[in-house]
């Protein structure tokens, strides 16, 4: 067959045109989708038809009835289930946002201490990563859980720090009671903020200026915390603490730190930090060694070297597998079910076992806990390529 | 302009280098170079020795070692409590399958073990055919084997299961499920038809957003309301449902990354000896891809098998949730119990998994050496 | 072409899902299959739990095999399915399970609003609460717990009572609620929580778990009613009806005093006409009873029930009175005409 005969024939056919097919394999598909979409919703709705369930999302104004041992937000068991499931979502949140800040610190040190060069560091830093890395973390939310809770003592003995009190109830702190000014620590926030963006902006002038950078990033934190109390006390102070107070069983008032929340966060972190610290070793080690030699020759100190020459570099690496760990993190918080910590996957939990409305505390999850993952991918995206721009 | 120093006189001598071999030259550089470095030396050896000592006092020194109930474990200042692991390990292993029955599990595992020792050794021959074996005839087998119910093999329901057998059928029917769907999905990301890559990339982001946790128990409460009426699943079966889809968006990833691997040219080539799209794929380039892949897909097949743990929380007894429900046991109870509980899951999830991620490494090695990435 | 796989795959699932065949009711599913499948506890001792050989006992289980005896006339053709809390309405919604059994109180939402029916109740219970003496010696009554911190299974009536008794007494509670029971009862033996609390037969199974039940007391209160009951679906009179006469059948049974051991001697012997209606005796002139075919089964229903099983006396007494490690007095579960609440409307 001749090379013309096979154009022949291949344009003879209208099913041999690529563009075609492709276009055909696509309806198809879309169509199978619809029907396996239409399968399914008529599978369900028939389903609870013949099942006499009622659907929809009214029962989330329904009065709760229960009570949460944790809650950033007040709450009761008069509130309805919107509320519960806020206060799940912001106990999420918590235990996420620490246990980022924490995995990374964690992640970071041990992934300098692997590329030390005292031998017994890096061993060290490799049993670590290995063994947290190869128990699932549910086993070690466990064994963190009785270890927290184990040499606790009862609340009637419990350890006073001065106003905080140490039990196996948790960590009892006073708890600050905002009165009616508090708006002006907003403010004196909102003004800290702007004075740390002069700062900056200052800073960055005088050292392209004089070659001496001034401590704007130490300058900024006291800016932050000051102002705002300065304000606070210019309006007189409107913050009381309320005390806790010792009853029968430990402590009532105050805010208390539930142990279910340190061992998930300790949990996580500790997890989270031996895949932080690969990613870190791997990010370093792709840096050409050449980088961290030329800023030693140049006569920067180790530590500077690594802080204002690899580790920029090394950043770019070791962002995208770090953003897979945030999530994950994230996601895992979820494992809090297993210990009573009140998330978004407990209390919605405790909901569905309430109410029996199965798809509709489901639904509520994945659209959750799928926005939260959107949000934090698009943010490391965005800070992935602010810093590809800076370099290269 | 005038010379502003001139040396008067030689330099002193410099003593000659240290030397580089030899045990002390591999301490002095190693452990001891510096004040800096011997301070942290001393500082993490005095850490180790303590938790190595606090370990083997723990396991061996303070340890009960024999004893018929809690009485023996409950003395003040003991340490491990082992006699609970003898007398609970059995059921660690098979759950609650019949004791007459037992040799199942055991044949299945060791069929199991007998076609993966071959697939793992890169020199063994027939890889093919072991493959498809594996994937395809085993998970067959270890069912029937497990169920019962055909060839006059009483029936076992799969509530009897548990323990180490759970995690492992949990695990491996997990894997081989996701592993052709992952390859399907990471094909169609790839796919120049923009509904089929919509449709991937939808499907593996679904899947990847939300935690295991809430697939389980969509898998457990809603998947029921799915099917059609006068068809249900298995509970098990709902789990591994649930895993498997989840596992199969992650396996997509592992296995896109190892297409982007192959280079452009091999897909070119391969269509310019005209070969049809799908031959290409098929012959050239998955191939490859899937080889390039391996370290990546055990790695997911780590994640997997730790997270058969999480099946505990919708009631499914595996490793980690028998060894959990044990230590309610009355007739153990002592403080030690639950430690020694969960110190003998952790190792053998550490075993398993640190066997894994070791094969994944010398995979990985194997890979750079023979240059075919 | 590779996408072709997918749509055919994606294809079968269509297929797979949309060819579901209408089912039957459940009595004919019941036949077909041969056995009861019937959903419980994952271990309550008492109610339904499993051996280290994974044999069912308890009270739960015992209605199970009843039910299995009246429709199959085989105590032995049931299948037990461990389910969660959260997991049991939906399970029986999706028709995995033929009939829960699973120490479940019937509430109005859960039997108008779920598509649930409840069959009657096998169990009067209320909730309860239980604390350590050794550690809370000064507890003595449940209105001693303000400000302390109770550990509960979540997704149960439980919380909902506790919020509701500890509001309308003004006290302060700290609530702590865990996925299964077994890790709430772990958090109380470790003194995490001053008190545990459930259904009080719950607590006195519970309590023979610990490893010091002598120091463990159940406090006197009640706070709550929590009838447990079998419960099956909505929209099948049929199946409803004889779970319901089943349960019916073992309360009038102990009353006519028909046990296990006698049922056989019973029928030949007794002139009683409604224990001969209940075990289908039929008539000298050769017209059955009719009970039992008019519902759908066997005219021996319930003497097959009562004969494999027991009268509900005996499976109380077997399971959790006083032939049981649990010896919880009858109280309320005393049959009517001793002053309890165990009540049967006439076999006519």
């Amino acid at each position: 067959m001749s090379l013309g005969e096979a154009r022949q024939r291949h344009g003879r056919s209208p099913w041999n045109s690529v563009r075609l097919r492709g276009v055909a394999l696509q309806v198809l598909l879309l169509a199978v989708i619809a029907a396996l979409f239409y399968a399914l919703a008529l599978n369900t709705y028939a389903n609870m038809a013949s099942r006499h369930i009622v659907s929809g999302f009214g029962f989330l104004w329904r009065k709760s009835g229960f009570e949460v041992s944790f809650s950033l937000i007040p709450y009761t068991a008069e509130d309805n289930y919107v509320r519960a499931l806020m206060v799940g979502f912001l106990n999420t949140l918590l235990v996420s946002a620490l246990g980022i800040w924490l995995a990374t610190a964690l992640g970071l040190a041990i992934g300098l201490m692997r590329l030390s060069r005292n031998w017994l560091a890096s061993r060290l830093a490799a049993g670590y990563i290995e063994a947290v890395r190869n128990v699932p973390l549910l086993l070690q939310l466990f064994i963190w859980y009785r270890l927290v809770l184990t040499p606790l003592p009862q609340a009637s003995s419990a350890i006073i720090l001065g106003p905080a009190a140490l039990s196996n109830k948790g960590l009892t702190l006073p708890a600050p009671q905002f009165g009616p000014g508090v708006w002006t620590a907003w403010l004196g926030l909102g003004c800290a903020l702007l004075l740390t963006v002069a700062l900056s902006f200052w800073g960055q002038r005088r050292r392209e200026r004089t070659g001496v950078k001034p401590p704007v990033v130490l300058l900024s934190l006291l800016a932050i915390i000051a102002v705002p109390v300065l304000f606070l006390a210019a309006a007189g102070w409107p913050v009381t603490f309320d005390y806790p107070v010792r009853g029968n069983f430990g402590f009532s008032g105050g805010m208390t730190l539930v142990p279910e929340f340190i061992a998930l966060l300790l949990a996580l972190s500790i997890y989270t930090a031996g895949f932080i610290a690969e990613a870190v070793r791997a990010g370093i080690g792709a840096v050409a060694r050449g980088q961290g030699e030329a800023a030693l020759a140049l006569g920067l100190k180790p530590g500077l070297a690594m802080r204002l020459v690899v580790l920029p570099q090394a950043l770019r690496v070791i962002i995208p597998p770090l953003t897979s760990q945030y999530l994950n993190l994230t996601k895992n918080s979820s494992l809090a079910v297993a210990i009573g910590y009140p998330d978004l996957v407990s209390t919605g939990g405790t909901i569905l076992g309430q109410t029996g409305q199965a798809i509709e505390v489901v639904a509520i999850w994945m659209v959750v806990y799928l926005t939260l993952s959107l949000l934090t991918s698009a943010f490391m995206n965005w800070f992935n390529a602010r810093h590809r721009l800076v370099g290269r | 302009m005038s010379a502003s120093y001139v040396r008067a006189s030689d330099a002193p001598l410099r003593p000659p280098p240290r030397g580089h071999a030899g045990p002390l030259a591999w301490l002095r550089e190693n452990l001891f170079a510096g004040p800096g470095s011997t301070a942290l030396t001393l500082g993490l050896g005095l850490l180790l020795g303590w938790l190595a000592y606090q370990v083997l006092d723990w396991t061996v020194l303070r340890a009960v070692w024999t004893g018929a109930d809690r009485s023996a474990c409950a003395v003040p200042g003991a340490g491990a409590c082992w006699p609970f692991v003898w007398e609970k390990f059995p059921q660690w292993v098979f759950g609650f399958y019949p004791l007459g029955e037992r040799w199942r599990p055991v044949l299945t595992f060791l069929i199991g073990a007998a076609a993966l020792a071959p697939m793992l050794m890169p020199a063994a021959p027939a890889k093919r055919f072991n493959a498809l074996f594996l994937l395809v005839a085993y998970p067959v087998i270890a069912f029937v084997l497990l169920g019962g119910g055909v060839f006059g093999l009483p029936p076992v329901e799969t509530t009897n299961w548990g323990g180490l057998v759970v995690t492992l059928v949990v695990a491996v029917t997990g894997i081989v499920l996701s592993l052709p769907l992952g390859i399907l999905l990471a094909l169609g990301r790839q796919s120049e038809l923009p509904v089929v890559r919509g449709a991937s990339i939808a499907f593996i982001e679904l899947w990847r957003g939300v935690p295991l946790v809430t697939v389980l128990f969509m898998a457990s409460v809603m998947l029921p309301l799915f099917l059609p009426s006068g068809m249900s699943l298995d509970k098990l079966m709902r789990a591994i449902a649930g895993l498997s889809l989840f596992a199969s968006a992650y396996m997509a990833e592992a296995v896109r990354g190892g297409l982007q691997a192959v280079s452009r040219g091999q897909r070119e080539a391969g269509l310019a000896l005209g070969l049809s799209r799908w031959q290409t794929t098929a012959k050239i380039v998955l191939p490859q891809a899937l080889r390039i892949s391996i370290p990546n897909i055990v790695g997911i097949f780590i994640g997997l098998f730790k997270d058969t743990t999480l099946v505990l929380v919708v009631g499914i007894y595996d490793l980690l949730g028998i060894i959990n429900a044990g230590l309610q046991d009355s007739k153990w109870a002592a403080p030690q119990t639950a430690n020694t509980g969960y110190f003998v899951a952790a190792l053998i999830y550490f075993a398993f998994c640190f066997a894994m991620s070791r094969y994944a490494l010398f995979t990985e090695g194997r890979l750079a050496r023979t240059g075919r990435r | 072409m590779k996408n072709k796989l997918i749509t055919l795959m994606l294809g079968a699932a269509a297929t797979v899902a949309i060819a579901g065949a209408a089912s039957a009711g459940t009595l004919d599913d019941v036949r077909q299959h041969g056995f009861v499948q019937c959903g419980v506890s994952q271990g309550l001792m008492g109610f339904s739990v499993p051996d280290a050989q994974n044999n069912w006992t308890g009270m739960d289980v015992d209605f199970c095999r009843a039910v299995a005896a009246a429709v199959l006339g085989d105590a032995t053709k049931v299948k037990f399915t461990p389910l969660t809390a959260k997991e049991r309405f939906t399970a029986l919604q999706s028709g995995e399970i033929d009939l829960l059994s699973r120490n479940t109180t019937w509430t109005m939402s859960r039997d108008t609003s779920l598509g649930l029916k409840f069959a009657g109740i096998m169990y009067y219970d209320g909730q309860g609460f239980i604390v350590n003496k050794a550690k809370h010696p000064n507890v003595k009554s449940v209105n001693d717990l303000a400000g302390a911190t109770i550990c509960t299974q979540s997704g149960t009536t439980t919380e909902l009572n506790i919020a509701d008794y500890f509001k309308s007494h003004k006290m302060d509670y700290k609530l702590l609620t865990f996925e299964k029971n077994d890790e709430a009862i772990a958090a109380y033996q470790d003194g995490r929580c001053d008190s545990y609390s459930t259904d009080q037969s719950g607590l006195y199974a519970q309590r023979l778990k610990m490893a010091t039940p002598d120091d463990n007391v159940v406090l006197p209160e009640i706070i709550s009613k929590e009838p447990l009951g079998p419960v099956v679906r909505q929209g099948d009179d049929a199946w409803f009806n004889i779970v319901k006469w089943v349960y019916f059948a073992l309360v009038n049974s102990e009353e006519l005093g028909i046990t296990s051991k006698n049922a056989d001697d019973m029928k030949k012997t007794s002139t009683n006409p409604e224990v001969q209606r209940l075990l289908g005796v039929t008539s000298a002139d050769g017209t059955a009873a009719g009970f039992g075919i008019g519902m759908g089964v066997d005219e021996g229903w319930a003497l097959a029930a009562i004969k494999q099983v027991g009268n509900y006396g005996e499976i109380f007494d077997r399971n959790v009175g006083k032939d049981s490690p649990l010896k919880i007095e009858r109280g309320k579960n005393a049959l009517w005409k001793d002053g309890g609440l165990q009540y049967a409307p006439p076999v006519r």
